[in-house]
């Protein structure tokens, strides 16, 4: 059984269809890239699996449970509809990092709200807090910014502010990371150090969904990458399959493209 | 009459003047809240109604406003606005009819005022903001209180101060119904032949005005730590 399975979900925004009858699934510590022209609807599809956006018809299931259904979700309570959207984390191409908090601040924000929710009593919420704490101060040590924890966003740089956005995204610990287009609004030197963040994560089997407009990244790093156009999986397969031997004309003449504007 | 005594007589105006300035604040900052959530709501007959509000109170002179609510209510209604008299720790306070229309005006006009400021303070923060406390499992109420609200009163700490200040000077409108504030008073003066007084009043104006500044600074200085 696939971690993620995406069936039929579509999206319109008053006549306009964006998103036409996705379908595709993902194995548990695999890394997908979505690759694709803007409008193709590529970020639409990941806002969608965040429950930012409510498809119009089609099921997200994750381990076999159906944790979206357009059919049903009208009837869904909120805390459902809250508890079923951390299966996902997402990283925001513009950071998005809450400016009046500090770094460890951002990172533990959400997971302390979330122990306030509980019922627990103040010893266990006092162990639960310090927990809460030392695992945001090892995902700042994994993307390497231990020593900015009490610094706030506006005196970071922006890949520094992408990599606390990535250690926030984690510190709810979902079962997939979505990473939307996280080094376009980068400058090109800072790219580097965010790719170099997602690739340590594949590496400890984190399961992600990037997309991205970084072509080398996506054949490197993916083990399955989609391209998308006009709304639908025009292809989907291994980086080789994609990269090498497109099937499709549409994807022949996006990456020749791609490869032009290097 | 000397100098003392002048600024002791004034000062007793004075006193109304900054408990017309005090009781105004304390009552239109948070019925701006409200009147703002009206003129932002997604349901429109409220939306409507509220913009409408918003507009015919913007769009008349505050001195005409005073003169309706001290007049009207009695004509149209046969309702009297009462004199009162409220404990304020162990003190009593007489707020006669005339004081009491005077701070119904102001209040419902500065907080017309004010429900801009938010609007535009609430509006100017990115969806970003409030996505990326979604897909953190917020609740709204949480994503409000916890990430925008503070990022909302940096933003419109400068239009509320502007305001405020301007509140203090208008207070001296309400001598229109006859409340005796500080400038009704210099006018007695005056119409005893002593005119300096009147000019005088501009410094209890300035200083007041000066230690709003100055508390508005310190304020600005607080939440400079962070950028948004």
């Amino acid at each position: 059984m696939s971690l993620l399975e995406v069936s039929n979900i579509r999206k319109s925004f008053g006549k306009t269809e964006v998103l036409r009858g996705i379908d595709f699934s993902l194995e548990k510590g695999d890394v997908l890239s979505i690759i694709g022209s803007s409008g193709s609807g590529k970020t639409t599809l990941l806002r969608c699996l965040n429950f930012l956006e409510t498809p119009d018809t089609g099921t997200i299931s994750i381990n076999g449970k159906t944790i979206f259904d357009a059919s049903l979700h009208k009837k869904l309570k909120e805390t459902e509809i809250r508890s079923n959207r951390l299966h996902f984390g997402l990283v925001f191409q513009s950071f998005n990092l809450f400016p009046q908090y500090n770094v460890l601040d951002n990172i533990t924000l959400a997971p302390k709200m979330r122990l306030n929710e509980m019922n627990y009593s103040k010893e266990e919420k006092k162990e639960h807090l310090q927990g809460i704490i030392k695992t945001a101060q090892q995902l700042l040590d994994k993307v390497g910014l231990t020593e900015k924890a009490a610094s706030y966003p506006c005196e970071l740089s922006g890949g520094q502010q992408q990599r606390v956005a990535i250690a926030r995204a984690l510190a709810l610990s979902p079962d997939i990371l979505c990473f939307d287009e996280p080094t376009s609004a980068l400058d090109p030197e800072l790219t580097g150090e965010v790719l170099r963040v997602i690739r340590d994560l594949k590496s400890s089997d984190c399961t992600m969904i990037v997309v991205t407009h970084e072509m080398e990244f996506a054949k490197n790093v993916s083990d399955k990458v989609i391209f998308m156009a006009n709304g639908i999986i025009e292809e989907e397969g291994n980086p080789y399959d994609i990269f090498e031997a497109p099937k499709s004309p549409l994807t022949r003449a996006f990456l020749n493209k791609s490869v032009e504007s290097f | 009459m000397g100098f003392w005594e002048v600024t002791l007589f004034l000062l007793d105006g004075f006193k109304v003047t900054c408990l017309l300035f005090l009781l105004t604040l304390i009552f239109s900052l948070p019925l701006g809240l409200i009147i703002c959530m009206g003129t932002m709501t997604k349901f429109r007959p409220i939306r409507y109604i509220m913009k409408v509000f918003v507009w015919i109170i913007r769009g008349i002179p505050l001195m005409l406003q005073l003169f309706i609510v001290f007049y009207v209510p009695g004509m149209l209604f046969d309702i009297r606005i009462p004199d009162l008299e409220i404990n304020v720790f162990g003190k009593t306070l007489e707020i006669s009819a005339r004081f009491l229309s005077a701070l119904i005006a102001f209040v419902i006009n500065y907080a017309c005022y004010f429900s801009e400021i938010y609007r535009g303070g609430i509006q100017s923060i990115s969806r970003g903001q409030y996505e990326a406390g979604q897909v953190l499992g917020m609740t709204k109420m949480q994503i409000f209180f916890k990430i925008i609200l503070k990022q909302v009163i940096k933003r419109i700490l400068p239009p509320v101060s502007n305001e405020v200040i301007t509140l203090v000077k208008d207070t001296a409108l309400a001598r229109v119904i006859s409340v005796v504030e500080i400038i009704k008073l210099a006018e007695q003066l005056a119409s005893r032949a002593l005119l300096w007084p009147l000019f005088y009043t501009g410094a209890f104006y300035l200083l007041f005005v000066g230690i709003l500044t100055l508390l508005f600074n310190h304020f600005e200085k607080k939440l400079s730590y962070f950028k948004s």
